[in-house]
């Protein structure tokens, strides 16, 4: 029971921290949605890496290095740490400069300004949302099946399963279900932020980073240990014919998609949770430690998982029926350190990063419910600040409850996890309308139009080719690529070429708002 | 000027990424780590040094004096 006293001990220290926050809520909507425009260089870098750090960072890395090798260092977090930090400076300072000048708390509200139109908001609106569901879905359904097999076997009578067809007792038998795992998630997460706002998630996220920032590298150390050493479990990969493969990248991946894989993190730029935390800092000086750390926190974060993920390949050998390569941590804790503690403190590490994301989307839902649908239909003054904070609290039930729903729901689904790239390729996709809107004066509404529509128009076509067609048999689980490339290229190529081209023959934004946006 | 050195040293750095040189080595530095991975655990750090030189010589002063004036 000692792995179970410490999720609930972790879990018990967030409800503390939300009550905390709550102490320093101010009242006012301002400090609600955007903690004030108060947040300072640490806590902004640490609520912001812990936002782009799902649960994928910690148990998906060391999955996907188990299946695909040292090569996802490179696809995903090299080429993570260059772009994420060049978003953040060249579009979020100047994002955070607009808001700060202007007031704004969404998306939503700068491209309407920016590009005169109220309808854009609401074609972006839907769009944006849609996109997050899904990235929330796999955090809410990732919880509950995460959950599931760390209690396994505590609770024989309450949760008993029945046994294997060969007559073996079933292995997550005793665990704790994914509807109650889940549903206890989405609880905790919806404490703090409906108390605290956009500050009990800030906290959150801090005191959750360098949660699972430590119990990464505390596994990683005991795992090297009791492999023999870190020369010795590097070794034994280079000696196993299963697992060698996976020191080099030949066979495992192409060079294209390593190359084409650059413009999946440039969807941060696009990720209205992202842009909300933006919004928080002082000030501009306030990035400057984002910026600069934000690689080397990957690294930390990442690194370590990649080694584990190809030791498991020699330690573990190929996966049997129904073992999936997202067990591959699990299963190294569990068969190598023999720790119920450590176990326990790998548990709320998983649980921290999944939940240091979940809470800024359903924040950011919150809060572009209320502000750009109810707000912007009856105008900024027919609520009271109180007002505004309860209808964006009733929203941010609203959402939670929808997506605990189609959580649980959707739990068994294949695809669900797919769709987690899906959404980072929309969002990636759209990352030129922001570039543009804040580099180039010349950039159209019609313009801006032309981007959206036919960025949505591509993602279906693609969406449906590698989701829904049916595809030859042996290659269902093959990554959709164009011409060696990820389909997020294509994607970008579209969006980017028909804003460019329908921006340079339509009418100009008016000369009130070019001087409004450009100084 | 600043503006280009920055975006000339960003390509680069963009470039550098593809190590088609260690694409397939399975050296192991240090006798434990892949060079592939050495390599790019090397080019993160270099990343977190190119964002620290741009933020001490090529910051948006003008950006953040634009934002505080704030006619909101």
């Amino acid at each position: 029971m000692t792995t179970f006293y410490i999720l609930v001990g972790y879990l018990c220290l967030l409800i503390g921290l939300g009550l905390v926050s709550n102490k320093f809520f101010k009242g006012t909507s301002a400090d609600f949605f955007v903690v004030s425009r108060s947040v300072g260089s640490f806590l902004l870098l640490m609520s912001i890496f812990g936002t782009t750090m799902t649960g994928f960072a910690l148990v998906g890395s060391t999955g996907k290095a188990y299946t695909s090798g040292i090569g996802v260092y490179g696809l995903m977090a090299s080429w993570s740490g260059l772009v994420h930090s060049a978003v953040f400076f060249a579009v979020g300072i100047k994002l955070w400069a607009v808001g700060k000048r202007y007031g704004y708390v969404t998306q939503c509200e700068y491209f309407r300004d920016r590009f005169e139109s109220e309808k854009l908001g609401y074609l972006l609106f839907p769009i944006l949302v849609l996109l997050v569901i899904p990235y929330l879905l796999v955090g809410v359904i990732a919880a509950g099946k995460f959950i599931q097999p760390t209690t396994a076997g505590l609770f024989p009578d309450a949760f008993p399963m029945p046994n294997l067809p060969n007559g073996k007792p079933h292995p997550l038998s005793g665990g704790v279900p994914p509807w109650i795992g889940s549903g206890v998630i989405c609880l905790i997460v919806l404490f703090y932020v409906f108390f605290g706002g956009l500050r009990g998630a800030v906290w959150a996220n801090t005191f959750q980073t360098i949660v699972f920032m430590i119990t990464g590298l505390i596994a990683f150390v005991m795992i090297s240990k009791n492999l023999g050493g870190l020369k010795e479990a590097s070794q034994a990969v280079a000696d196993s014919e299963f697992a060698s493969p996976r020191l080099a990248r030949e066979g495992m991946m192409g060079k294209l998609q390593f190359m084409s894989y650059f413009f999946v993190p440039l969807s941060v730029g696009m990720f209205p949770h992202l842009f909300q935390h933006w919004l928080t800092a002082k000030s501009a000086k306030n990035f400057r430690l984002t910026v600069v750390a934000h690689p080397l926190f990957i690294m930390i974060v990442w690194l370590p998982c990649i080694l584990i993920g190809i030791w498991a390949a020699a330690y573990l050998g190929p996966l049997g029926p129904g073992q999936t390569a997202n067990s591959v941590l699990g299963r190294m804790v569990g068969q190598l350190v023999h720790s119920p503690i450590l176990t326990g403190l790998v548990g709320a590490g998983v649980l921290a990063a999944i939940m240091s994301s979940l809470d800024s989307q359903f924040m950011c839902l919150g809060t572009m419910f209320t502000n750009d649908i109810v707000i912007k239909k009856v105008g900024p003054d027919r609520f009271s600040d109180d007002q505004k904070i309860w209808i964006a609290r009733g929203f941010i039930l609203a959402v939670v409850a929808v997506t605990y729903g189609l959580g649980i729901y959707l739990k068994d689904s294949a695809h669900v996890f797919d769709l987690g790239v899906w959404c980072f390729s929309g969002f990636a996709a759209l990352f030129p309308l922001v570039f543009a809107a804040v580099y180039w004066k010349g950039v159209t509404k019609a313009g801006a139009y032309a981007s959206i529509l036919s960025t949505v128009a591509v993602w279906c076509v693609l969406f449906y080719r590698d989701i829904i067609a049916e595809k030859p048999p042996g290659m269902e689980e093959d990554e959709l690529l164009i011409g060696g490339m990820m389909p997020v290229t294509i994607m970008i190529a579209v969006s980017a070429v028909s804003l460019i081209v329908v921006s340079l023959i339509t009418k100009k934004p008016s000369e009130s708002t070019i001087r409004k946006f450009f100084a | 000027m600043k503006t280009v050195v920055v975006l000339v040293l960003f390509l680069v750095l963009t470039f550098l990424h593809q190590d088609d040189w260690y694409w397939n080595d399975k050296t192991l530095w240090f006798g434990f780590l892949p060079a592939g991975l050495g390599y790019h655990a090397i080019y993160s750090v270099v990343a977190a040094l190119f964002w620290y030189l741009v933020s001490k010589f090529a910051w948006p002063h003008k950006t953040e004096e634009w934002a505080e004036q704030g006619d909101a």
